[in-house]
């Protein structure tokens, strides 16, 4: 059985963000960059476990510049096949998902996993844009797959409660909370690692109708008003006046 | 013209759907386009969207089940190209989002997903959305004045713009039959998902053991407020998962947030911070928190939450 893991890089959480002057591009001095989280706890870990039962093999993918190629070798590290990147710094999730789906026509994967979302810009858009590419049915937020031949059996989450269905392979997932334990990269995984294939792909510029106009900071809050302990008036009021919710 | 799909539950419109209405209502009005609304099942409800700034609404009476993105992607694709849709609004939940990358390649146009406001720059309309973890928000256009909008839970107030009744007509169109298989269905009954409450409870390790929670459920009922956690919370079991908000579990930007026995690490307020205001409890002055709060308390919780609870009961029965 062959994985397609979509890995992507971002910004650690903990990270404080500016811009540059034209505040059209994240200033990345001084930014620590991770694996993004989704992809590799859940996604590329579940692709392994699959693989360590089936056989078969897991590649990564990444679409953008070799900067990302310390987390390409985290995930070989974790246990990742090979890796591809294609060389090209992508404006949207449109161009990600099509050069994305232009790789895996030209293989034969039976299942391609994204992450639920990419913790920097919290879009959820590649996975749908994938599926649709390709013509396959997309599942987000999956907390639980088993695979019994060419059929999966998925749970997945959704506003305020859960939802289980069956679909044939192949098809598209994105990886939320739960579908797999995160692994850490042991010594020999990390040596293993420099000898797999990364490979990098040259492509064209797609380029895309979305314009990002500017990022902007956000006005700093003015403060917080301490209310005194036992002062229940105060916040019954904030309650009654300002939330209206009493 | 301008689409907009909702969805319907149990024969109610969402709230998230009546939000993505008046979203799209300010689009049209700027492009001064009629606003055509698309539903999946009938509601009584229907007509009285004209008083949103619907012209029409479409009912798909088909069987199409809304969580299969490939048939509904078919629907909206196909509608919105028989009435020619520039502009298509949804709302950014779990079905939203997982059928808006699909239009945005099928239609072949921008999507701009998680958007919050629409602003109007030398007549381009730009959407702005939050991102960073809520550090900061970007503003996208589309060049060619034609996109896939994807609106955020909770970002507008829905408010009637005017007096009229919509036409409901339904329309007919041949989908596949589905290739996901649905095999059941479990919603928590009777309460707001997390992700469109408008006003939370949420409460952490402050608490010591779960038993404590008495208390905070007490208070969420008293103010129609949904209940919430941080992630340790959930993961040593004390709370269900699907409570858990931040980084790693649901964002959700609330009118109001009570933050009640958590710390207010990065990766908690990650999932709050786009909350419109924040009250936090806490015993500790230096809890990170109270910079992100509006208002803060900083006492035992176990004293002022019971004491909490009993004055908003008084100030109920008094005003009742
Ligand atoms: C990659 C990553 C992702 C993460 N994602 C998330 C996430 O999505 N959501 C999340 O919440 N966390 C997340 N975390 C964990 C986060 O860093 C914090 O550890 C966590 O939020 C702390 O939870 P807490 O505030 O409940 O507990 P603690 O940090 O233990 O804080 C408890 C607070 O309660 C207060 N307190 C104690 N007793 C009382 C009392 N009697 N009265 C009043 N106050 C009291 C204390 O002063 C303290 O501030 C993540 C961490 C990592 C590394
Ligand atoms: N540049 C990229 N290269 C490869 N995969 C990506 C890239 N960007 C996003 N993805 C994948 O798409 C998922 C969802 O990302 P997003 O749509 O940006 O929230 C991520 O979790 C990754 O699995």
């Amino acid at each position: 059985m062959n994985f397609l893991v979509c890995i992507s890089r971002t910004p650690d959480t903990t990270s404080k963000i500016t811009f540059e002057a034209d505040s059209r591009k994240l200033k990345e001095d001084g930014l620590v960059f991770i694996l993004n989280p989704y992809d590799e706890w859940y996604a590329l870990v579940k692709a392994i476990e699959l693989k360590e039962k089936f056989g078969g093999q897991v590649d990564v993918i990444h679409v953008g510049n070799s900067n990302a190629e310390v987390v390409m070798r985290k995930a070989l590290a974790i246990g990742a096949d090979a890796a591809f990147r294609i060389d090209i710094e992508p404006d949207s999730s449109w161009e990600v998902a099509k050069y994305i789906s232009d790789f895996a026509k030209t293989k034969a994967y039976d299942l391609i996993l994204l992450g639920k979302e990419t913790i920097d810009h919290n879009g959820s858009e590649t996975g749908a844009m994938v599926a649709e590419f390709m013509d396959l049915p997309y599942i987000s937020y999956c907390n639980k797959l088993d695979i019994d031949g060419t059929k999966a059996t998925i749970a997945r989450e959704i506003e305020g409660g859960t939802e289980t269905s069956e679909v044939n392979l192949p098809f598209v997932l994105s990886a939320a909370k739960g579908l797999a334990e995160q692994r850490i990269p042991n010594m020999k995984g990390i040596m293993d690692a420099k000898k797999k294939p990364l490979d990098i792909i040259a492509v064209d510029k797609l380029g895309s109708d979305l314009e990002l106009v500017r990022f902007e900071l956000p006005p700093v809050k003015s403060g917080v008003k301490m209310l005194a302990v036992d002062d229940m008036d105060a916040l019954i009021k904030i309650l009654h006046e300002e939330a209206k919710v009493i | 013209m301008v689409l907009v799909y909702i969805e319907i539950h149990q024969g109610e419109i969402k709230k998230s759907g009546l939000e993505a209405i008046c979203f799209a209502a300010q689009i049209a009005k700027l492009k001064s386009s009629p606003l055509t609304a698309l539903v999946l099942s009938n509601s009584d409800s229907l007509a009285g969207l004209g008083n949103y700034g619907v012209q029409n609404v479409l009912v798909a009476n088909q069987n199409i089940d809304g969580s299969d993105s490939q048939n509904l992607c078919a629907l909206i694709s196909q509608v919105a190209e028989k009435n020619q849709a520039n502009y298509i609004v949804l709302s950014n939940s779990s079905i939203g989002k997982s059928v808006a990358g699909r239009l945005a390649v099928r239609l072949n146009r921008p999507l701009v997903s998680g958007v919050n406001t629409i602003l109007e720059e030398g007549g381009k309309l730009i959407f702005r959305k939050s991102v960073y973890s809520g550090k900061a928000s970007a503003y996208y256009t589309s060049k060619n004045d034609k996109a896939i909008i994807a609106l955020s839970p909770n970002s507008i107030s829905p408010s009637k713009s005017g007096d009229s009744n919509a036409t409901v007509s339904s329309v007919e169109i041949a989908v596949q039959p589905s290739k996901i298989k649905l095999l059941d269905r479990n919603l928590v009954k009777g309460k707001i998902p997390l992700a469109e409450a408008d006003t939370v409870v949420s409460a952490g390790r402050g608490m010591k053991e779960p038993g404590n929670w008495g208390m905070i459920e007490e208070l969420a009922d008293l103010i129609g407020a949904s209940t919430a956690c941080s992630r340790p919370v959930a993961d040593i079991g004390w709370r269900p998962h699907h409570e858990h908000v931040g980084q790693t579990g649901i964002a959700i930007k609330p009118n109001l947030y009570i933050a009640i026995g958590i710390s207010g690490a990065i990766q908690h307020l990650a999932g709050v911070n786009s909350s419109r205001k924040i009250i936090v409890i806490n015993k500790d002055p230096e809890a990170p928190f109270f910079k992100a709060a509006d208002y803060g308390i900083c006492g035992d919780l176990f004293e002022v939450v019971p004491k909490l609870n009993e004055a908003i009961r008084k100030f109920k029965s008094s005003n009742s």
